[in-house]
């Protein structure tokens, strides 16, 4: 398959992500839409990965699996993230009953 | 013997120190005595220098001052027959005038007063450099100075604003003149690569000494801008106006600065030039018009003036003209010889005149005055002799000085001569005019005043004595050929340094010389005697208002130079210094404040709004990277 079509997917499930996150108002969504930021990325390499392998695979049986394990990585990461900031939300919530990030503008002072 | 001669003006300047650092906290006891006592200590070393009678001209190094490449100008001293005189004048004749000073000023605040002492002591150090310099440069260094002692001690007291304009004024004429010094001592490094008068004068190898060309360019533009210099500050024409106004300063100061030194500081660097000088007899001769000139003008202004120190003042820069008429005429023997005279009577009547002033409580005009002679005895006796000796009358020392440069001028020009002739008459009669209208006829002022007349006390009339004395006797040094074999002592005294012109006249001719000044001379007297014995108002003629509001000279400066200037002025303020400097650096800091401003709206607190610039941010870096990079 032609790797263009990949980029330009993974590219543009990046984009709304980053739109998300900057435009969003519920907190909950902003999480989804990060989740969908380092989804892309995961895509993205996946897809490299595979094209290394389908270059290189008479010399080296094992190209391009390094980018398969980072994606790894960052699924460990994102797994991480998501249970520290759920919790951050829960406290938030408790704090101001409510989900809405535009209240969160306490760092002006 | 080197340090010796380092104390000469390190005493004064130790003095200034301690009395300006200290007044606040010394008594005016000690303030007197540490002031007085360094000046005698000088005086006693200079002493001590005068008679031990073996004088070399090479300069005393005391370390370099300046080493630029090839150009070398150490601090250095030279002490010859020139120096030695001018030392025992400034220290002793100094002396008197601080002795006379801490009575005259006895009513200041201590404070004060010791900020007098501190500035007169520190003239009296500048003047010491001056005339002990061994190069142009140290001569610079003092002559800036006594300028600046000069601005200091005439706004004495600072808050009267007349007299603060008059120390503006003199101090600012004076740089005029230093102006043409320093390109002066530009040039002379140009041209002979030294400064130093040892390598410049003597008679060996001397670099100006082996010139033989007369009337060369460069010597005369050296030697006028050098005049230039001496017409700031030994107050000649052009730049004279200055002398009148800085009578606003305590008498003491007038006295000194005004009459007896300072001033005497332009005659002293030409007559120390006089090699380079010789060389230039263009330069020469209009130093001898310009100083005929001055002293007619003066003596004319003295005519009709009526405070009594402006009349000292004029009769000051019209005998500084005589000295320079002297110079101009080769006399420079007879020129230094007028300046000691001139030291020892101007001295005498401007302390006298502090006498009176203090006499008369304040009072300075001298329509107010009259019928002193019986109350101020030793005043008026002193001031008579100061008197009889300015105006030429012999055997005092005023004759002895004048009639050598009257001689001089008559061998060289007979213009200049019957000039000269002129203006001794005219000063024997506004001196006379002075004397009788201030001590004689009956006491025109307040019967307050006249209740409170009384002589000053000794610390003020012992300096009168002594000055007397010395008016006296002090013209014995330089008695002519005729009258005793070997009596021109003081040209023999001064010959390595100073060269006298041989005299080409008649023994006849010179006796009927001397006799015409001094017939002119009591004539004079006698007219002001039957004119001013009893005091009438004076009726001013045309002639008399001219001269009575001083040729109007003051108001011509001030059109042409005084209002331009300060127009000048005003426009650049406006344009340069408000519209552009100060518009930039005020508008740098109005940008800073505005843009702060607008910085302010991006800390919202708003989170979204910083991920947004992060976002932002991180898309400039990828198009910079990506597609910039080439």
């Amino acid at each position: 398959m032609n790797i263009q079509y990949y980029i330009f997917l993974s590219l543009a499930l990046f984009i709304i992500g980053i739109v998300g996150v900057l435009t969003r108002r519920n907190a909950i969504i902003v999480f989804m839409c990060i989740e969908l930021m380092l989804n892309a990325v995961n895509l993205m390499l996946v897809a490299f990965s595979k094209m290394h392998h389908l270059a290189n695979a008479a010399k080296d049986i094992n190209a391009g699996s390094e980018a398969q394990l980072f994606v790894f990585f960052i699924m460990v990461v994102a797994a991480a993230e998501v249970s520290v900031g759920l919790a951050i939300i829960v406290m938030l919530y408790r704090n101001t009953h409510s989900v809405d990030v535009s209240f969160l503008n306490r760092l002006k002072h | 013997m080197k340090n010796l001669i380092l104390l000469i003006p390190l005493l004064p300047f130790i003095g200034f120190l301690v009395n300006g650092l200290g007044r606040k906290s010394l008594s005016k006891g000690i303030i007197s005595i540490i002031g007085c006592g360094v000046v005698f200590g000088s005086f006693l070393i200079s002493g001590m220098i005068f008679l031990q009678e073996t004088y070399s001209s090479t300069p005393i190094h005391y370390f370099d001052f300046i080493n630029s490449g090839d150009l070398k100008i150490p601090f250095a001293f030279q002490v010859d027959q020139l120096t030695t005189l001018f030392l025992l004048i400034i220290t002793g004749v100094g002396f008197l005038i601080h002795v006379y000073s801490t009575a005259y000023m006895h009513e200041e605040r201590s404070d004060h007063f010791g900020r007098y002492f501190s500035f007169l002591n520190l003239f009296v150090f500048f003047m010491l450099l001056l005339v002990m310099g061994a190069n142009y440069v140290i001569m610079f260094i003092g002559w800036e100075g006594v300028g600046l002692c000069s601005y200091l001690l005439i706004g004495y007291w600072f808050k009267n604003v007349d007299y603060t304009k008059a120390a503006k004024k003199a101090f600012v004429m004076n740089r005029i003149g230093d102006l043409g010094f320093l390109l002066a001592v530009f040039w002379i490094i140009q041209q002979f690569g030294t400064v130093s008068f040892y390598e410049l004068f003597n008679a060996d190898n001397g670099k100006v000494a082996s010139l033989s060309a007369q009337n060369t360019s460069a010597v005369i533009g050296i030697t006028l801008l050098l005049f230039i210099g001496a017409t700031g500050k030994s107050a000649q024409i052009p730049l004279y106006t200055w002398l009148p106004d800085a009578m606003a300063g305590p008498t003491p100061v007038s006295a000194l600065i005004h009459a007896a030194t300072m001033v005497t500081g332009g005659i002293y660097m030409i007559a120390r030039s006089n090699v380079l000088y010789s060389l230039a007899p263009f330069t020469l001769g209009i130093i001898a018009i310009v100083g005929a000139a001055t002293a007619l003008l003066a003596a004319t202004i003295a005519l009709r003036q009526n405070d009594i120190k402006k009349v000292l003042a004029y009769s000051t820069v019209s005998q500084l003209g005589y000295m320079f008429l002297a110079l101009g005429t080769g006399a420079y023997v007879a020129a230094v010889f007028h300046v000691m005279t001139h030291a020892f009577f101007k001295a005498l009547l401007f302390l006298g005149s502090g006498s009176v002033i203090h006499a008369v409580g304040g009072q300075q005009d001298i329509r107010f005055m009259g019928g002193l002679k019986s109350k101020l005895k030793i005043t008026y006796f002193t001031f008579l002799i100061g008197c009889i000796a300015i105006a030429g009358i012999p055997p005092l020392s005023g004759f002895f000085s004048k009639d050598a440069i009257l001689l001089s001028a008559f061998e060289h020009s007979a213009f200049l001569y019957v000039v000269g002739l002129v203006t001794a008459g005219l000063t024997a009669f506004y001196m006379f005019r002075l004397l009788f209208t201030t001590f004689h006829g009956t006491f025109r002022g307040t019967n307050e005043q006249l209740h409170h007349v009384h002589e000053s006390p000794a610390t003020m009339t012992i300096p009168l004595i002594v000055l007397a004395l010395l008016s006296v006797v002090g013209g014995f040094v330089g008695v002519p050929e005729i009258f005793i074999q070997g009596g021109e002592k003081l040209s023999a005294f001064l010959a390595p340094v100073v060269s006298t012109p041989v005299h080409h006249i008649s023994h006849s001719t010179e006796y009927l010389l001397m006799g015409v000044t001094t017939a002119i001379a009591i004539a004079a007297i006698a007219f002001a005697w039957i004119r001013y014995r009893n005091y009438k108002e004076e009726k001013n003629g045309a002639f008399a208002k001219i001269v009575a509001n001083k040729w109007y000279v003051d108001e011509l400066y001030n059109s042409i130079i005084v209002r331009p200037v300060n127009k000048l002025g005003a426009v650049a303020n406006r344009y340069f210094e408000r519209g552009g400097i100060d518009a930039l650096v005020n508008g740098v800091g109005r940008l800073v404040n505005y843009s702060g401003r607008q910085m302010r709206w991006l800390q919202s607190g708003q989170v979204g709004s910083y991920v947004l610039l992060m976002v932002v941010s991180m898309l400039l870096l990828f198009v910079l990277q990506f597609f910039l990079r080439k």
